[in-house]
């Protein structure tokens, strides 16, 4: 489905502030794979996301998706089969527009735009429909601006967004980070209700170890730009907390220091 | 009696400058950019009528000609912006100052009488015998409706609603599959044309076309924008804001109408102009600063 070769990105080349943030970075992703991808700051779980997703350019390898050579399409171009979810929740939805347009707009993610009317009486009933299983009451507000929801009501809309085209691929990166607990577990909880019915495959960044191991079939750690551990079935399903740390420090040589991660 | 003949003249002339701003509001609200394009497409879209006229044009087709200069100064804008990745401000810039080059080529000279010249208005004038300051109003209106309904059908569809997206996050339309190198240079197109139109408008009625007619026009533009804003609000549906940006074009000619009546030297009008903007600019946020505090000391004062 999803496959990454040899892919590199150097921030900054040349200079002080030079940062590897992906080396020689290899990752075959199977159909219905659901991988949650955790790792330190900087580890370049980030950059991997915006990587697939066209944000920049890299700098040398190949990135193939559903058979096809994407290394060069543009961020636009890629979005007709990807996906995503930001971790700022203002960052997935237009704010001064109203939830049913941003819909619409989600509704024709890589499909062309011409001059017919940028949402039909359908599409307004489907994403009444829609909207009623998020479980927020949205559907009773369509015609509200964005900039009106909460949080987590914008990033359950972004999700509901990205996934209302099945796209062949999902990035969510650290998409509940931004949100209080009770909203993180619930907007997860929504992730991976949707994912497990449109079997879709996912591309998950957490920096939540217990929901790293509890969620989808496959989990990945990166240190500085490379995949230090890859584990998946019923292997991931035994993993603990502890083990996780273990590996890190196996593999870097260091403590795993980061309050973010122990807290989880 | 003056200033009757002055008002006549103040909404005539603010209806014809109102397409103006609304070219300026769908580059500085819609797709939030300061696009300094205007004072350059303004006078282009003079220049271009003036010639056409001269050379026994159609005063329509030289409407239409005109815009469509204006399409593409936009056009150049545009590209500045989105494919050399200049800062808009600047890109609009060098636009702008290429442009009063390129009028100057265009007429040949800076200034172009055109009183011997038919016009739409005088057509009409001859066509109905009615007064000239009528006839400016009811081509005005008509013009300024059309313009209107078109903008409010264009920014519903598909396209339309991408372009005012891309002003609210770029980031989410790209992620849409929308290419936002085209959304911004279209709305920057759209915006100059409508700027042209206008200046080609002015040209007609005042009879004669000037290099230097453009100078100053963002800020007029900005001034009409927020004087709408300021009296029927931010919030309104798109039609109603619309409406509002002529109508504040009206309310700014008529407050100069009234300076100058009232003996302001008219070298002084831009400068009037520019503290009239900063003005209203400033309103709504003294406004909300103060309702905060009254909201403040009314919570606070009750707790004691």
């Amino acid at each position: 489905m999803l496959q990454i070769k040899n892919v590199s990105k150097t921030f900054n080349p040349g200079t002080v502030n030079e940062k590897k943030a992906l080396d020689r970075l290899n990752l075959h992703v199977e159909e219905g794979d659901f991988i949650t991808i955790i790792g330190g700051n900087g580890a370049g779980k980030s950059t991997l996301m915006n990587m697939v997703a066209g944000v920049y350019p890299i700098d040398c390898g190949t990135i193939y998706l559903d058979g096809k050579n994407i290394s060069l399409q543009a961020e636009y171009q890629r979005a007709q089969m990807i996906g995503r979810v930001f971790q700022d929740p203002m960052l997935g939805t237009a704010a001064d527009m109203a939830i049913q347009e941003n819909l619409a707009m989600a509704n024709r993610r890589g499909k062309k735009r011409g001059l017919k009317w940028g949402i039909t009486p359908k599409e307004k009933e489907i994403f009444h429909e829609q909207l009623k299983r998020l479980g927020l009451g949205l559907e009773d507000r369509m015609t509200s601006k964005v900039g009106l929801l909460s949080g987590g009501q914008r990033q359950a809309l972004t999700l509901l967004m990205a996934t209302l085209i099945k796209p062949k691929l999902l990035l969510l990166d650290e998409h509940t980070a931004a949100l209080d607990p009770r909203t993180a577990k619930k907007v997860l909880d929504l992730t991976n209700e949707i994912v497990n019915e449109q079997n879709l495959t996912t591309l998950m960044v957490t920096h939540n170890m217990q929901d790293a191991i509890h969620i989808g079939n496959r989990l990945i750690m990166m240190h500085e730009g490379k995949i230090i551990y890859d584990v998946k079935g019923e292997e991931k399903k035994q993993l603990k907390v502890s083990d996780l740390l273990k590996k890190f420090e196996e593999a870097s040589g260091e403590e795993f220091a980061n309050d973010r991660m122990m807290l989880g | 009696m003056g200033i009757v003949l002055a008002m006549q003249g103040a909404l005539s002339q603010g209806i014809l400058w109102g397409l103006m701003a609304l070219g300026v509001y769908i580059t500085f609200r819609l797709l939030d950019i300061a696009d300094l394009t205007v004072d350059g497409s303004f006078a282009t879209g003079g220049a271009v009528c003036a010639v056409c006229l001269v050379n026994g044009v159609n005063p329509i087709l030289a409407l239409i000609l005109s815009t469509i200069a204006g399409f593409i100064a936009g056009w150049i804008t545009g590209v500045l912006h989105t494919k050399c990745q200049i800062p808009a401000i600047l890109a609009g810039i060098l636009t702008q100052i290429g442009l009063y080059s390129i009028n100057l080529r265009i007429m040949g000279r800076s200034n172009t009488p055109l009183l011997q010249y038919d016009n739409v208005f005088s057509q009409l004038e001859e066509l109905t015998g009615l007064s000239s300051n009528w006839v400016v109003l009811i081509i005005g209106l008509i013009v300024t409706i059309l313009v209107i309904v078109a903008l409010y059908w264009y920014f519903g569809t598909e396209i339309g609603s991408s372009i005012r997206a891309t002003g609210n996050n770029e980031q989410m339309v790209r992620a849409l599959g929308v290419n936002t190198n085209v959304t911004k240079t279209l709305g920057l197109m759209i915006s100059n044309g409508l700027i042209a139109l206008s200046g080609a408008l002015v040209t007609q009625q005042q009879g004669y076309a000037d290099v230097r007619m453009g100078i100053g026009a963002i800020v007029i533009g900005l001034a009409s924008i927020v004087i709408g804003e300021v009296i029927f609000g931010h919030k309104g549906a798109f039609g109603t804001r619309l409406t509002s940006i002529v109508v504040g074009s009206v309310i700014y000619r008529i407050i100069v109408a009234v300076v100058l009546q009232m003996g302001l030297n008219t070298d002084d009008l831009k400068l009037l102009t520019a503290i009239l903007v900063a003005i209203a600019l400033t309103v709504p946020i003294v406004m909300n600063k103060q309702k905060q505090l009254s909201m403040y000391k009314k919570l606070t004062g009750k707790e004691k």
